[in-house]
């Protein structure tokens, strides 16, 4: 399991290699959210191409960074989304507010 | 019931036993010979009540969560128990979108995500002594309808 970080345009891109679950995201959320403050990015796409699995935590992982950009004039979206991550998407009802782009280069570029 | 096999769990409810305990049980289902994506379902919906029982049962604070498995010809059986502090209103915990949690980012979409990826879900609960939470999946099911 690992997380790396990149700035690409005004995006704060957010890799994620692994299983996303409450343990995975408890560690991981403020690091982000450092990131984001100590950057001056306003927004932030997850790139969750080497994400295998992903439950109800990773969905609130995601809604709770879409309200921090929100608040910065922002936006957070996901790139990436393997069949399986796109199903939660589908039964959480997060695709209605969140964005899904096939590269993080396409995601950034709309932002 | 007569079950064709069973097996049982005991753990710590810490957060890195989540991944031990959907792994397990994953394990456990292969003898069904699922599909891929079943055992991501059968996975997701492990995560979810173990991840319950770990973050309200009992607050973080120390404790132990027992999952039972069994199976019968194609179909698979999952209990997942703690003695935690149980649920006072079943009904409304399990209405999507609500959580007891908000303030910890959660979405209150862990037992609707079971129900939707298992065939049967029941939340057995009482206050004070703990909850139950009962799935079951008919596994290799999928082959025929795509
Ligand atoms: N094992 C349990 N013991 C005590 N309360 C529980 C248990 N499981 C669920 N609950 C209660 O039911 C509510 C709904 O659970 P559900 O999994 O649907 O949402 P959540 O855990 O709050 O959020 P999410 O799963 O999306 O992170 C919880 O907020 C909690 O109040
Ligand atoms: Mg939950």
């Amino acid at each position: 399991m690992s997380v790396s970080f990149r700035n690409v345009n005004d995006c704060l891109v957010v890799e994620i290699e692994g299983e996303i679950d409450h343990h995975f995201v408890d560690e991981v959320k403020k690091s982000i959210d450092t990131r984001l403050m100590s950057n001056d990015v306003r927004n932030v796409v997850f790139d969750l191409k080497k994400v295998d699995f992903m439950d109800s935590a990773g969905i609130g992982m995601i809604i709770g960074r879409y309200k921090q950009t929100v608040k910065r004039g922002g936006v957070t979206s996901v790139a990436c989304l393997s069949d399986n991550l796109k199903r939660i998407m589908m039964i959480s009802g997060l695709y209605r507010i969140i964005k899904i782009y096939n590269s993080v280069e396409e995601a950034a570029k709309v932002l | 019931m007569d079950y064709d096999n069973e097996m049982t769990l005991s753990f710590r409810a810490v957060s890195a036993n989540e991944s031990f305990a959907r792994v397990s049980v994953a394990a456990f289902a292969l003898q069904l010979d699922p599909a891929v994506s079943e055992i991501t379902e059968i996975k997701t919906a492990v995560s979810e009540a173990v991840t319950n029982s770990i973050i309200h049962a009992y607050d973080n604070s120390s404790g132990i969560v027992h999952i039972w498995c069994g199976c019968l010809q194609n179909r698979l059986y999952i209990e997942i128990t703690d003695n935690g502090k149980g649920i006072e209103n079943v009904n409304e915990a399990m209405e999507p979108l609500y959580t007891s949690k908000p303030e910890q980012e959660r979405s209150g979409l862990g037992f609707t995500i079971m129900e939707s990826f298992m065939d049967k879900m029941e939340v057995y609960s009482e206050v004070g002594k703990g909850t139950k939470v009962v799935m079951e999946k008919n596994i290799g099911q999928c082959v025929s309808n795509g």
